[in-house]
């Protein structure tokens, strides 16, 4: 018998009610946003005026279909080329982070984690104006001095990466140290007493033990910065990514029927790539 | 070379990444928006340094209004989080089958990889007007005509506990997870009540999850910029608008760093109190997850 559970049936069955009304409300905002991706309408509220697929393939205004809006695509390709640089950025830096505080003594060792901690909960908003503010400072120092404009420090996507960069490494560092932890050593022990190199060692033996744990943090960098919006928002130039564009669309012109469709087009993709997070880290251990 | 040179050249070589990462992405950028908070604009390129900005913002209602209703909403929030989350937690790691567990887990965590934007249209497209909520109410009767469900207080609570309940959910599950049965059983056994049992052995076992739970979801509350916006309209007084506002709109970089040190010390000084009447520390809470 579960312990834990309520006794009484009139109680487990009211605890299984919560628990279907909960998982209700997690799932009705998400269905809806959607489900009317798929509505043959200008607008996305009711009513229900049919099935379509126009709000992705229609060619023509006003139903333009997401794969024929240049800006959309250009914002979605935006989105992933800034997912990939900050990705593969914060799983170095991650990696090496992981090494530094699992396998390294120094004086100060648990300050320094704690700093490493730190940009977890400071606001991304936060994050994001100090980085708009430091870097401006820099260029405005070198354009004085030196009488030339740094144009990667003024807001555009070499910010938005930095800006993002700044706390994805803290995310990563923790998925691949929580691996490295568990790592045994004496596997490298033996390695080296049958006289492999330390940088063979690291190849054949430590990297890839560790490479699920990388790929899952190179993966949730990705979604993480796929939908990231506070940072961005205030590190952003002329070329912006997928959540900025859809913001200004909702907030200027008003919510269509294509956002749904992006929304749809959104959430299948992240789920597929959540699930391959999930593979990966399930055949790692 | 030998084995000490190597690890000290090692050490070196992982410590210049981290360096050049947490000092000039980190700490100077902070140094930075602290600097800027404290200088005074007397005139074009003039400056001063003193506090007259902090000033500034005391002088004006509106502004530590603002910040006073963000800091009472997200703890509203993250009370509403941590009262709807937990049945759920305990759910998933005590009351539900091995089977289900996983899948019920998994179902948590879906959502989290939809993004904000995404989750607040849906909102939107359920409360509106024309929405489903105002459509499936009239039909039942029980309004005449249209009902406006957005742009209120209550929808934006609702709308933030929802982006952040998730938050609150899977640290209180892994750590509920490691809880042994027996633990309930022998505070049965030894004549308490359910409510007894949860008060003296359920909730003091949960507490890292709880304390880590709590300070995530107030972080994400208090700096969310998107779902009160979005929700709350152009009245919903939320103070990472202000902030937006001080520095993209009016270009007011001295009033806009200002705000944003306070709202980070603000944010700093409820994470820490939270950490020291918890008695728990940053690095075995929030790190652990």
């Amino acid at each position: 018998m579960n312990v834990a559970a309520p006794q009484s049936a009139v109680a487990r069955r009211l605890y299984q009610a919560y628990m279907v009304a909960f998982f209700v409300y997690l799932a009705a905002p998400l269905i809806v946003a959607g489900l009317f991706a798929f509505n043959d309408s200008l607008f996305p509220s009711m009513p229900w005026r049919g099935w379509t697929l126009d709000w992705f393939f229609n060619d023509t205004e006003p139903m333009l279909g997401l794969f024929h809006d240049r800006r959309l695509l250009a914002s979605i390709w935006t989105s992933v080329k800034v997912g990939v640089v900050v990705s593969l950025l914060s799983a170095l830096v991650g990696t090496c982070n992981a090494f530094l505080f699992e396998r390294h003594d120094f004086p100060g060792k648990r300050y320094l984690y704690i700093l490493m901690i730190v940009p977890l909960v400071i606001p991304g908003v936060i994050m994001g104006i100090a980085i708009l503010v430091f870097a401006s400072l820099i260029a405005n120092g070198v354009e004085d001095g030196l009488g030339f404009d740094l144009g990667m420090l003024r807001p555009g996507l070499p910010l938005v990466i930095l800006g993002q960069f700044s706390f994805l490494t803290t995310i990563t560092s923790l998925i691949i140290a929580a691996r490295l932890k568990k790592f045994d050593i004496a596997l490298e022990e033996a390695a080296l007493n049958l006289g492999a190199s330390r940088p063979r060692v690291l190849r054949t033996i430590t990297l890839p033990y560790l490479a699920p744990a990388i790929v899952s943090a190179f993966i949730v960098a990705f979604l993480v910065s796929f939908e990231n919006f506070n940072t961005t928002l205030m590190l952003v130039g002329s070329e912006a990514p997928l959540t900025i564009t859809m913001y200004d669309r909702m907030a200027k012109v008003g919510s269509t029927p294509v956002l749904n469709a992006v929304s749809f087009v959104l959430m299948v993709g992240s789920a597929l790539l959540a699930l391959l997070s999930v593979f990966v880290q399930r055949r790692g251990d | 070379m030998n084995t000490a040179e190597t690890r000290r050249l090692s050490l070196f070589l992982l410590f210049a990444p981290f360096l050049m990462w947490i000092g000039l992405l980190i700490v100077l950028p902070q140094l930075g928006i602290l600097g800027v908070s404290l200088r005074e604009k007397l005139g074009p390129q003039n400056y001063a340094i003193g506090f007259g900005n902090y000033a500034d913002f005391l002088q004006e209602p509106i502004y530590w209004n603002t910040l006073l209703r963000t800091a009472v909403m997200s703890i509203i929030v993250t009370a509403l989080a941590l009262l709807m989350g937990f049945p759920i937690a305990y759910y998933i790691a005590k009351v539900a089958s091995r089977r289900s567990r996983a899948g019920l887990f998994l179902l948590c965590l879906v959502p989290l990889w939809v993004s904000d934007l995404v989750r607040a249209f849906g909102w939107i497209i359920l409360l509106r007007e024309t929405g489903i909520v105002s459509v499936a109410l009239q039909a039942a009767g029980m309004t005449d005509g249209p009902v406006e469900l957005l742009y209120n207080d209550v929808t934006i609570v609702m709308g933030l506990v929802y982006t952040v309940v998730l938050f609150m959910i899977v640290p209180l599950v892994s750590t509920l997870d490691g809880m042994d049965d027996s633990l309930i059983e022998a505070g049965l056994n030894l004549g308490g009540n359910r409510f007894t049992v949860f008060r003296r052995i359920v909730v003091p076992y949960a507490m890292p999850g709880i304390v880590a739970g709590c300070i995530i979801v107030f972080m994400l509350a208090a700096g969310s910029y998107l779902t009160p916006v979005l929700l709350g309209g152009k009245n919903s007084m939320w103070f990472t608008e202000q902030i937006y506002n001080q520095f993209i709109t009016r270009y007011n970089w001295e009033a806009g760093a200002t705000f944003g040190m306070l709202l980070l010390a603000f944010t700093s000084v409820v994470v820490w109190i939270g950490l020291k009447a918890t008695g728990q520390s940053l690095g075995s809470t929030v790190a652990r997850h």
